[in-house]
C-alpha cells in the first residue's frame, strides 16, 4: 500500500454530526463531531480497513494473552507480597490521614443489637476467673510485668459506648460497652518511650512505643495494635456488654472494644498485654489478612 | 460505491475501555469471595424469597468458599487500577469532548423509549443519533455513575469511623454495604446487556473498538464555511 493511503486515513478531518437536519437530537444539541477520512472506493476502503485490524488485533491480542499468562503463571509469593505490600501502603495512606478526634456514631439504647457470637480461639479452656490477673510489659522504669487484677481495673475511669461492631466477614452489630478508656490504662501506667525519655501520652504519643501486643492468657489469640489506634478515645478495655458483665464467649473477664478496627483485633479474654518498639504477630494478618485492619 | 474510514474510538478510549475489562472482572471476582463470608442479600416477594444470593452450589461450582483473605487481597490492591482507570477516562472524557457522544440531554430519555420500541420492532422510525443513541448514552453515562457510586459507598464501607460521615450520609454502614452489592449486581446485568448488544451490533462495530475505525458509506457532505466576506467557501 502507498504511503499517500496512509496519510488519507490519519488526516482524518471533524466533520459536523451525523443529523444537521435533526436540530434536536442529542448529537447535534451537544455538537458531536465525526472524524472521517476522504472518500475512496470500496476496495481501497476495505485494504486498508483490514491492514488496520490487522495490526491492532494482533497488538491487543498479544497485549490480553501476555497480561493473562503473566498473571497465571507468576509464582504466588510474588503475588502475596505484592497483596502484602498493597496492605502496608494502604496503611500507610490511612494512617496519614488517621484522626484520633474522628468518632464512630454512637446509638441508643432501642438500637442494640442481639449479641452474636464469633471466634474462640484462645479461648477453648476454662479459666479460673479468681485467679486471673492483667499482665502488662514494657512500662517505664520496669524490667517486669504489671499485675493488674480487675477490682484494680474498674478503679479507673469506666467509660461507657453504644458503638457498631464490624466483623470483616461483613455483618455488624451494635454493642453498649462498658470499660476503660485504653488511654486512661496509658495514662496511669505508662509505656517506655523509643528515646528513653519520660513518657508523655497526652503531648507527645508519637514518642511512646509505636505497637502494642495483646495476647490471650493461653497465647492462642494474638493480635498487634498501632499505637495512634488504640489510643483512641473509643478504643475500650470493656468488663461490660449490654448491661451484663462479660460473658465468657464474649471474653471475659476483659476484652478489647474499638470502632477503630475489625472484630478480629478486638480480642477477647486479654491475659496480658505488651508495648513494643517492633510491629507484633497478629494472628489473622498470618492467614494473609491486613495486618492494619483498621476502619 | 465510495466509502470512507470512520474513526470512531480514539486510542485512549479504547485502551481505557479494554484496560477495565479486567479491573471490573477482578473487583466482581474479588467482591463475590468477600461477600460469600456473609452472604444475606435476596430477593424477595412480601415474605417470599424469590431469589437468593447466591445458593450455595452456586458458590461451589465458582470455587467460592474459604477465600475471604485472598478477596480482601485482591480487592484492596484492585481497587486503585479500578478507580485510577475510571478517573483517567473522566478527565479523557472531559479534556477531549467525547463526552459529547455519551452524556444525554433532558430528551435523551424520551427517546431512549423510541429506541428500545423499534428494537423490539413495535415501532419503525429510529430517533436521530450521532454516534450513539439516546439509550446508549443513558447506558454510558449511568455505568459510570454507577462507577463512582461503587468507589463511594465502597470507601464507606472501607473507612467507616474516618469517614464517618459519608457512611452516615449513606444511612450507616449495612445500607452503604447494600448498595454497594446492588451496584456489583447492576454492573453484571449491564455487562449482559452490553455482550449482547454488540453481538447484535455485529462485526463492524466490534472491530472497530479494537481497530478504532469503521468503514462507512460516502454520505457525509463536505462542510461550507461562511467567511468573514461572506462568501461561501469550501472547507
Amino acid at each position: 500500500m502507498s504511503d499517500e493511503k496512509e496519510i488519507l486515513v490519519e488526516q482524518v478531518r471533524d466533520l459536523p454530526p451525523r443529523d444537521p437536519g435533526e436540530r434536536d437530537s442529542t448529537a447535534a444539541v451537544l455538537g458531536e463531531r465525526r472524524r472521517l477520512s476522504d472518500p475512496m472506493d470500496e476496495n481501497a476502503a476495505r485494504k486498508e480497513m483490514r491492514r488496520r485490524s490487522l495490526r491492532t488485533f494482533l497488538f491487543g491480542g498479544a497485549t490480553a494473552a501476555i497480561g493473562f499468562f503473566a498473571w497465571r503463571w507468576m509464582p504466588n509469593e510474588w503475588k502475596w507480597n505484592t497483596f502484602r505490600r498493597t496492605f502496608e501502603v494502604n496503611e500507610k495512606i490511612s494512617r496519614f490521614f488517621y484522626r484520633p478526634t474522628r468518632l464512630a456514631p454512637e446509638f441508643s439504647s432501642s438500637q442494640i443489637s442481639p449479641r452474636r457470637v464469633n471466634g474462640l480461639a484462645g479461648m477453648e479452656t476454662e479459666l479460673d476467673a479468681t485467679q486471673w490477673k492483667l499482665y502488662i510489659g514494657g512500662l517505664f522504669g520496669r524490667n517486669t510485668d504489671l499485675a493488674l487484677s480487675l477490682d484494680e481495673i474498674k478503679s479507673l475511669p469506666r467509660t461507657e459506648m453504644a458503638t457498631e461492631l464490624m466483623c470483616i466477614e461483613g455483618w455488624s452489630v451494635v454493642v453498649h460497652w462498658a470499660g476503660v478508656r485504653f488511654s486512661d490504662l496509658i495514662g496511669r501506667h505508662l509505656p517506655n518511650t523509643t528515646d528513653g525519655s519520660p513518657p508523655d501520652p497526652v503531648n507527645h504519643p508519637e514518642r511512646l512505643l509505636p505497637y502494642v501486643s495483646l495476647t490471650t492468657p493461653d497465647n492462642g489469640y494474638f493480635v498487634g495494635w498501632d499505637m495512634p489506634s488504640i489510643l483512641h478515645p473509643q478504643t475500650l478495655l470493656a468488663y461490660e456488654m449490654n448491661g451484663e458483665p462479660l460473658l465468657p464467649e464474649h471474653g471475659a473477664p476483659l476484652r478489647l472494644a474499638s470502632p477503630t478496627k475489625y472484630g478480629i483485633k478486638q480480642i477477647k479474654r486479654i491475659g496480658r498485654i505488651e508495648f513494643t518498639a517492633n510491629r507484633p504477630r497478629d494472628y489473622w494478618a498470618e492467614s494473609g489478612y491486613d495486618w492494619y485492619a483498621g476502619l | 460505491m465510495t466509502k470512507r474510514l470512520e474513526k470512531k474510538h480514539t486510542l485512549a478510549i479504547r485502551w481505557l475501555h479494554w484496560i477495565n475489562f479486567p479491573l471490573l472482572a477482578m473487583m466482581i471476582w474479588s467482591g463475590l469471595l468477600i461477600y460469600w463470608a456473609n452472604p444475606v442479600y435476596s430477593i424477595w416477594i412480601g415474605n417470599y424469597e424469590l431469589f437468593r444470593f447466591f445458593p450455595p452450589g452456586f458458590f461451589e461450582f465458582l470455587g467460592v468458599p474459604r477465600r475471604l483473605a485472598e478477596g480482601l487481597q485482591l480487592h484492596f490492591f484492585f481497587m486503585w487500577l479500578f478507580t485510577a482507570n475510571g478517573v483517567a477516562y473522566l478527565i479523557y472524557l472531559a479534556g477531549s469532548g467525547e463526552w459529547r457522544s455519551i452524556l444525554p440531554v433532558p430528551g435523551s430519555a424520551k427517546r431512549a423509549i423510541r429506541v428500545a420500541l423499534s428494537e423490539i420492532k413495535l415501532v419503525r422510525s429510529k430517533p436521530a443519533q450521532g454516534k450513539y443513541n439516546d439509550a446508549q448514552r443513558i447506558a454510558y453515562t449511568g455505568v459510570l455513575l454507577m462507577g463512582a457510586a461503587s468507589v463511594i459507598t465502597g470507601l464507606a464501607i472501607y473507612k467507616p469511623l474516618q469517614l464517618a460521615w459519608l457512611t452516615t450520609l449513606l444511612g450507616g454502614y449495612q445500607w452503604a454495604r447494600w448498595m454497594h452489592f446492588w451496584l456489583t449486581i447492576l454492573f453484571v446485568l449491564f455487562f449482559a446487556v452490553h455482550v449482547v448488544q454488540v453481538v447484535i451490533a455485529g462485526w463492524g462495530n466490534f472491530r472497530s473498538m479494537i481497530s478504532g475505525y469503521d468503514v462507512v458509506d460516502e454520505t457525509v457532505s463536505e462542510p461550507s464555511v461562511t467567511t468573514a466576506s461572506g462568501e461561501e467557501a469550501k472547507a
